[in-house]
């Protein structure tokens, strides 16, 4: 850290700024969508039925609504964030940096218009209809030129690697969303998949699986590059670890959907191929993991008053954790169980809320002092709050799903003397219930956990700049 | 698959993974230029980065990850139509009927090919199959005695039935029968509940809007409606009477049915379709088409006759 650039650029702080809060408020909305369907799973009477409020309806909501919306804004925020301050240098263009905040915004409120109403292409995790997918086309376009444009016009000699990570994710989601999305528009509000059977199903988990491996990981990773080291104060523990790992992770990640489809129509080799796939898979994004933890060496003191930190390590160990237990549940023989079970249900959500959240967490709060020109957060303590209230909510909910995943599992292969299986479905379902108790109330904690997040940055917001006290943890740094 | 796409997933496939191996060795040595552990030079706000070498455990995972794919994929499938050694086959592939899917299942049984569906269907053939034979052997009537049978019979109905007529098997409204008021479509007989099980039923409620005229259907309504008993209006009911003409030829002059046809007994105040006014003035104006699926295929005659007798106990 000795030669800390001279005088800052003039950096465009105001497009991450807004996607920043958006982040947050996104935050809340879709994981409070979770927890309300969440309860409807062992209290159907939840939906009153109306037809908009039903699990059905409402859970590609929640779906688009953390992925796309809350991981998005957090996407976006950091990354215009990372590559301006890694590159020395103020965005490429600010008028297509507010073209894609308020593009996005209006993807996001399109999904809330037509989602609930049943207007749906019928694709997990790409459900929105034609008129919304070339809108986000766009956006994304706007975004990968003015993500480009800035390495290209950037101030120091090598790229950092946060932003090939960024750039990875960016450009495969391009790819990713127009291959899947093909289809033939009936109407304003429906069209049908270009592809067909067994290939539509293919298209939509190479798609689906790499809505997981490049949007929820590479980005992310980009993410846990910048603000892991830049949290802990210390450098990244081993720069050739990063080279092995960026690229085998992204050469295999592109070939891991067909574990969505074991034991289906699809040919035999395209499973086990995209089995084989999974398993190497393990090792490199276990690089990433590695190389961000063993960056704190040397400052493992900071966590025991640094919750924002905190955040940032416990995500990695989620990240870890679901990537030893992703190349597992790909292994056929596990599938087998496993497969349409709550167990897939944990296992995205340790993905989902223990890595994606807690990373995007602990970025913003990092974020947030800087952005609005105070020396650190309202309230350290109320940091320190969220982070229990994630992690306990997190751990509830992971541990409620693979109990309640392996025991659906087990119990619907169970068989009798006679061949037949012992439990019909609904007793599967009914055994389930106490499970999805929990998983409810580890959703209540976590949304709990964002509403506290929202009140502290409200409140570091409106305080006059300057005027908070410097976090006494960050100032030890 | 032709041999061209074959090779292309062969390249693409073997391209990746052994370029994942020489990233690998190359970032084994140390090219950066600077001692290892020290700071590889580069600053970015203030981050820099170390030149630490790969951990050691985490290499050889790497290593014994890859050795692993080359063989998993020289003895299963994975390289196109290359590699699968060991002719390893989840199901039969590349099937194109019915036809054709069953007559590979049976050569694959024949040659105890390493098909794992056919392996596993023909393993439970062999362990279960001598249990259904034993029950075969029993008339309906008299297996429906047998407490162990009807338990086996419970379970296949929970699976296979329930879906449509309920778990206690009494059925639900929009046509599906009650299976245990001793009111059969078709027959109650052990013989005819298998028949139905086995072949399907396929019934066809005519719709009568364009013959009889709203009026027509009004009159006959009241008049089908006074069969079991409502008190309907007397006009109305009159003229229905002349119109049920139409209806006698399947459900008899007296509205009994007619079993061999599987037309409902109208007398008896059991209801289909429901016995609300509205229920059956639909059911005459745009008819009904009730479809009990043919079984013969999923479950096969064996377990059907269990099943069959369950059904009968039901009532019986």
């Amino acid at each position: 850290m000795s030669e800390i650039s001279q005088a800052q650029p003039n950096y465009n702080y105001k497009v991450v700024r807004q996607f920043t809060i958006m982040t947050i408020v996104w935050g809340i909305v879709g994981m409070g969508i979770g927890v309300f369907i969440a309860a409807q799973l062992f209290a159907p009477v939840l939906n009153f039925d109306t037809p908009w409020l039903t699990f059905s309806r409402l859970r590609p909501l929640h779906t688009n609504a953390v992925i796309f919306a809350f991981g998005g804004c957090a996407l976006f925020a950091t990354s215009y964030y990372i590559v301006q301050r890694t590159c020395q240098v103020r965005l490429f263009s600010d008028k297509l940096a507010a073209f894609t905040f308020w593009g996005w915004q209006a993807v996001i409120v399109a999904a809330i218009c037509t989602l609930p109403f049943g207007m749906t292409s019928s694709k997990e995790y790409a459900e929105l209809e034609w008129p919304i997918d070339i809108l986000i086309g766009l956006v994304w376009l706007a975004y990968v030129i003015n993500f480009f444009g800035t390495l290209i016009i950037r101030k120091v000699s090598h790229i950092y690697v946060a932003n090939w990570f960024l750039g990875a994710f960016m450009l495969t989601v391009l790819v990713l969303h127009i291959g899947n999305s093909m289809a033939i528009p009936v109407s304003f509000t429906k069209s049908y998949s270009l592809y067909a059977g067994a290939v539509d199903a293919m298209m939509q988990w190479w798609y689906g699986h790499n809505a997981v491996g490049f949007f929820l990981t590479a980005g992310f990773l980009g993410m846990m590059y910048y603000f892991v080291p830049k949290q802990a104060g210390r450098p990244v523990y081993s720069y050739r670890l990063s080279i092995v790992h960026f690229w085998a992770l992204i050469s295999l990640y592109i070939w891991a959907g067909p574990h969505h489809l074991h034991y289906t129509a699809l040919p035999d080799w395209t499973q086990s191929l995209g089995m084989v796939m999974s398993i190497i898979l393990f090792v490199p994004s276990w690089g990433g993991m590695i190389n961000g933890i063993m960056t704190l060496s040397g400052a493992w003191h900071k966590l025991r008053t640094d919750p924002v930190l905190r955040f940032l390590i416990v995500s990695l160990s989620f990240y870890g954790m679901s990537t030893f237990e992703g190349p597992m549940m790909a292994i056929k023989t596990v599938n087998a169980l496993s497969h349409y079970t709550d167990w897939t249900i944990g296992h995205v959500h340790s993905g989902a809320l223990g890595w994606v959240a807690m990373i995007s967490i602990g970025s913003v709060y990092h974020l947030i002092p800087i952005l609005f020109g105070q020396p650190g957060m309202y309230s350290t303590r109320l940091v320190n709050v969220h982070f229990w209230l994630a992690t306990i909510g997190v751990v509830l909910y992971i541990v409620a799903m693979w109990m309640s995943g392996v025991l659906q599992g087990l119990m619907w292969r169970a068989v009798n003397a006679d061949g037949t299986l012992t439990y019909s479905f609904v007793e599967s379902l009914e055994a389930s219930i106490p499970f999805y108790i929990v998983r409810f109330i580890g959703g209540c904690f976590v949304v709990t956990g964002m509403l506290v997040m929202a009140y502290n940055t409200y409140k570091t917001v409106r305080a006059p700049k300057g005027t908070l006290a410097p976090d006494p943890a960050t100032q030890a740094a | 698959m032709t041999m061209f796409w074959t090779i292309w997933i062969s390249v693409i496939t073997l391209g990746s993974i052994i370029g994942c191996y020489f990233i690998l060795r190359w970032c084994l040595r140390n090219n950066a230029g600077v001692p290892e552990g020290e700071s590889m030079g580069h600053e970015f706000d203030g981050i820099e980065e170390l030149n630490n070498p790969l951990p050691k455990w985490w290499t050889y995972l790497f290593y014994i990850c890859i050795v692993w794919s080359f063989f998993y994929l020289a003895l299963f499938p994975g390289l196109g139509e290359f590699g699968n050694l060991l002719g390893w086959k989840s199901s039969n592939q590349n099937i194109q009927s019915l036809e054709e899917s069953r007559q590979m299942s049976q050569e694959a049984k024949a040659t105890g090919a390493l098909v794992k569906y056919d392996r596993e269907m023909k393993f439970a053939e062999e362990k279960y199959s001598p249990i259904f034979e034993a029950y075969a052997k029993i008339p309906v009537e008299e297996l429906a005695k047998d407490p162990d049978a009807l338990k086996v019979g419970q379970r296949l109905f929970a699976q296979n039935c329930s879906q449509c007529h309920g778990s206690d098997a009494r059925g639900q409204n929009g046509g599906f029968p009650n299976l245990t008021d001793d009111d059969w479509l078709y027959g109650g007989t052990g013989e005819k509940i298998k028949e139905t099980l086995l072949n399907g039923r396929k019934a066809a409620m005519p719709a009568w809007i364009d013959a009889m005229g709203e009026q027509g259907i009004k009159e006959t309504v009241a008049y089908v409606l006074s069969l079991s008993g409502r008190d309907t209006d007397l006009t109305l009911r009159k003229a229905g009477k002349a119109r049920f003409a139409a209806c006698a030829a399947c459900h008899g002059q007296d509205g009994k049915g007619n079993q061999l046809l599987g037309a409902p007994d109208l007398t008896d105040n059991i209801w289909l379709y429901g016995g609300s006014e509205r229920a059956v003035t639909e059911t005459l104006t745009h008819g009904r088409n009730g479809v009990m699926p043919a079984f013969k295929d999923t479950l096969g005659e064996h377990k059907i006759h269990v099943v069959a007798s369950y059904v009968y106990s039901l009532s019986n």
